[in-house]
């Protein structure tokens, strides 16, 4: 105790060593596009090309970082995108009068709104009933989760995309306010309410909790299941406003849009730090980790990058983030061990 | 004299500057028994890991059958018949016994193919040699811990073991269980394998032991035939300090409403007709053998397994414990028997374990966490408790086990407990640390909570507690209150066997 005492240990920083190092990746990364890229990639015209595409990303990535903090995983935030957002556009294509009014418009608008979050809520409420009740690995339950919501997206549209959102809807997706995009605000609105739900709610501190040690916050009073369903329903509405800011930005559903955005929001949120096991991660990390990502996928398309190679390039990328995160971990885990050892001595 | 079997000289191992070994001789004969003991922390690990070449001195001398080594390797050590059975005993839980014996040699062999039987002969022989029989074709994740370790032993004769070390070999065992290890040691000895028996357990290092060795601080403080040693000494030796036990007490006043009444409690399966009070101040302890349903009434109590029949009365008003939610609302706190695992949350912060169950209670008008009153609750227990600690934004894992333990009580105590239920609140603690948990509980009595430890440790439930349950097969076959002998209580149990 004494030695203890006369030498504090104190472990290593990690989570903000996670972020500098995350933060010196990203300035890499624009460094280097813009070189490559000279007189293209620093210009108005990019970066509010980068402003529209991101958000819907960085939306889906929150949202699994809620539940990657619990210990799990939601693979189905693109299934429920695809298919909340094709509810809420046949709701304002087919179901909408001929010759609407400006006050109908909006009111479908509204409605197909409110259907999307509705059936959003359901699809997260699928997901953590089955996770929290049944114990099946949230990877099994969301993979399958994930083929459903697909499929029925599938038989809803058979395929063909639903085109020609009305006119105001579109400008949620692709509107300006004081010069910035508007899918930018929405971003950062929703970044900054997760952010508040995870550091300053008890939802948010237990979920932490969860995911370090579900049975040590059983034994600690913490609701385990209800606070896993609301991470699944947080995720899944997440999803719902992203799949939403998808189809108002494109002017049409499609049941197979962004495949590629699950793999890529797994790759925001381990490039953000975010534990792979649970308990640890952070909003601002997987909003630097979306940008960052958004840098290197908008200098590749400029450099005439092949767009065959792209599946390829965001897999390698993501198994060297995961290698690379292995190899910080074993140093920290030696780290520990020679605390530990100290430890010992005490 | 016989040559010695091991011998390290003047041993220095350093861990980031902090001495974990400091100047430590150890000479061990062929065929002897050695205890080597010591509170947590003492250098007992680095010591044995030593010999076994998985740590390297920083200075020193280490020489195997007279056989110097300059940079030994846990190969070379296992070639000179040095065998170490951790705590965990490193078997293949999902292989049979005879698979986790023989898989050596048959890896040796460099087969192609498995050879069944003669796999099962070689593990069959491996048992007889100790003298136990234990079904070859059982799983080892099926097995009791004894039969396990049983079977560790085994393992470790198959390579031509001169020396067995066993960390603390008897922690998970009973009575008799203890008693058949302690056979088998003897065993060993006819046979000239000598045994270093690394524990903390004061009566087990006085009963089997013949030389012991006890460190402190990394250093070695005391070393003889064990017949010059009491419990008295060696508590001193491996404390620094004179520890006495004193018996406490409890005076009731026989007017008063309990705080808990447990009024015919049961759970289809598990237990039945469980009934007693427990007052405001005392101490009681639940006790019996593994598997007497003794940890099953704890999680009833604590609403994890909600009971079937029978009632609780808490201030003489009926409660509905029927979840983790509605026990922490009433008041009831339940320690664990496995504290890493159920009570901590290693990677979180000191702080983050002391506030866990009251998130809802910290709370500020926005329904915000309020973080000043939050870290002021922590200051608080650090503070009360004497949590040593530079910062409570450390992990929790950064602390010692007496101190974690402690950590695991302010949790409680800031969610204003009343009723505390500890299982095995000393299990794997040294002997510093358990009296100031054993001091703590009583502080927590004395303020007015009633306590309830579930221990199979006799002297900590006879010392500690003013009445004594006795649990067998779900029901509490009896009571033992105020002035009660503690080998009537452990004969007692010896004969539920």
């Amino acid at each position: 105790m004494k030695i203890l005492s006369n030498s504090p240990i104190k472990l290593p920083k990690t989570k903000d060593n996670n972020l500098n190092r995350l933060i010196i990746i990203s300035i890499v990364i624009f460094v280097l596009m813009a070189i490559l890229n000279p007189g293209k990639f620093i210009t108005m015209r990019n970066f509010r090309s980068m402003s529209y595409s991101f958000p819907e990303l960085g939306l889906l990535s929150l949202g699994l970082t809620i539940c990657m903090i619990t210990g799990g995983i939601d693979l189905s935030i693109v299934g429920t995108a695809n298919l909340t957002s094709i509810l809420a556009a046949k709701l304002m294509v087919e179901a909408m009068p001929e010759n609407p009014t400006s006050a109908i418009i909006a009111l479908y608008i509204f409605l197909a709104v409110g259907v999307a979050f509705i059936f959003g809520i359901i699809a997260g409420l699928i997901n953590g009933y089955l996770v929290s009740t049944f114990h099946i690995h949230p990877v099994l339950v969301t993979l399958g989760t994930w083929q459903v919501f697909s499929g029925i997206a599938i038989i809803i549209t058979r395929g063909y995309a639903i085109p020609n959102l009305p006119k105001p809807f579109l400008f949620v997706g692709n509107g300006r306010f004081l010069g910035l995009a508007m899918p930018l605000y929405i971003f950062l609105a929703l970044a900054i309410v997760v952010a508040v739900l995870l550091r300053k709610t008890q939802f948010g501190r237990s979920i932490y909790f969860i995911g370090t040690n579900a049975t040590a916050a059983r034994f600690a009073g913490i609701r385990v299941r209800k606070m896993l369903m609301r991470a699944y329903v947080s995720s899944a509405l997440l999803a719902s406003t992203a799949g939403l800011l998808m189809i108002s930005r494109t002017n049409q559903a499609k049941a197979d849009y962004g495949r590629s955005y699950i793999l890529q929001a797994v790759l925001v949120n381990l490039l953000a730090g975010v534990n792979w096991h649970g308990g640890f991660g952070r909003v601002i990390g997987v909003a630097i980790a979306v940008v960052t990502l958004q840098f290197l996928s908008s200098g590749f398309n400029m450099l005439r990058f092949n767009n065959f190679a792209r599946d390829f390039t965001w897999g390698v990328f993501l198994i060297s983030i995961m290698i690379f995160n292995h190899l910080m971990n074993e140093r920290k885990n030696r780290l520990e061990a020679d605390i530990a050892g100290a430890k010992s001595v005490e | 004299m016989i040559a010695p079997l091991v011998e390290v000289k003047n041993i220095h191992k350093r861990f980031s500057g902090v001495y974990a070994l400091s100047d430590v001789s150890l000479s061990i004969a062929p065929g002897e028994i050695r205890c080597l003991a010591g509170e947590n922390g003492c250098g007992k690990s680095s010591l044995i890991k030593t010999i076994a070449g998985v740590y390297q001195p920083d200075e020193g001398q280490i020489i195997l059958n007279g056989q110097m080594y300059d940079n030994l390797r846990p190969i070379d050590a296992i070639h000179e018949g040095i065998q170490v059975i951790y705590q965990d005993f490193s078997l293949f839980p999902n292989l049979t016994v005879a698979e986790n014996l023989a898989i050596n040699s048959q890896l040796e062999q460099g087969r192609k193919l498995v050879n069944w039987a003669d796999m099962e002969r070689t593990a069959q022989s491996a048992l007889a040699h100790i003298k136990v029989d234990i079904p070859l074709r059982s799983r080892v994740e099926t097995l009791s811990v004894a039969n396990r370790q049983l079977v560790a032993i085994a393992r470790a004769l198959l390579h031509n073991a001169k020396l067995v070390i066993m960390d603390e070999p008897t922690t998970a065992l009973t009575h008799n269980e203890v008693d058949s290890l302690f056979e088998v040691i003897s065993e060993l000895k006819s046979e000239g394998i000598a045994t270093l028996f690394v524990s903390h357990k004061l009566r087990e290092v006085l009963d089997i032991s013949e030389k012991l060795t006890i460190l402190r601080n990394g250093r070695k403080v005391s070393e003889g035939e064990t017949n010059e040693y009491d419990e008295a000494s060696i508590t001193y030796h491996m404390t620094g300090r004179h520890i006495s036990g004193n018996q406490f007490t409890f005076d009731a006043t026989d007017d008063e409403i309990p705080l808990l009444s447990v009024d015919k409690l049961g759970r289809e399966g598990a237990f039945e007709n469980v009934s007693f009070n427990l007052s405001s101040g005392e101490i009681i302890g639940i006790t019996g053998l593994l598997g007497s349903g003794r940890t099953e009434v704890a999680l009833t109590l604590f609403g994890i397994h909600p009971a079937n029949s029978g009632r609780m009365l808490i201030d003489g008003r009926e409660v509905l414990i029927d979840s983790v939610d509605a026990a922490l609302k009433a008041g009831i706190a339940y320690v664990p028997e496995d504290r890493l695992i159920e009570g901590l949350f290693l990677e979180r912060s000191i702080g983050d374990n002391i506030i866990v169950s009251i998130l809802d209670r910290i709370k500020d008008r926005m329904k915000f966490i309020d973080f000043k009153k939050a870290s002021s609750i922590i200051e608080t227990w650090i503070d009360t408790l004497k949590i040593a600690t530079p910062n409570s934004e450390n992990p929790a894992q950064s602390l010692s086990g007496g101190n974690q333990q402690r950590v695991v009580l302010a949790k409680w105590l800031a969610a204003e407990s009343r009723i505390f239920i500890l299982n095995g609140p000393t299990v794997g603690v040294d002997v510093g640390s358990k009296l100031e948990i054993h001091t703590r509980l009583r502080e927590l009595a004395s303020n007015g909570a009633g306590i309830i430890i579930m221990s199979d440790d006799m002297p900590e439930v006879v010392q500690n507690c003013n009445r004594v349950f006795v649990m067998h097969k779900g029901q509490i076959i009896r009571e033992y209150k105020d002035d009660f002998v503690e080998d009537q209580l452990i004969s007692e149990i010896e004969n539920l066997k």
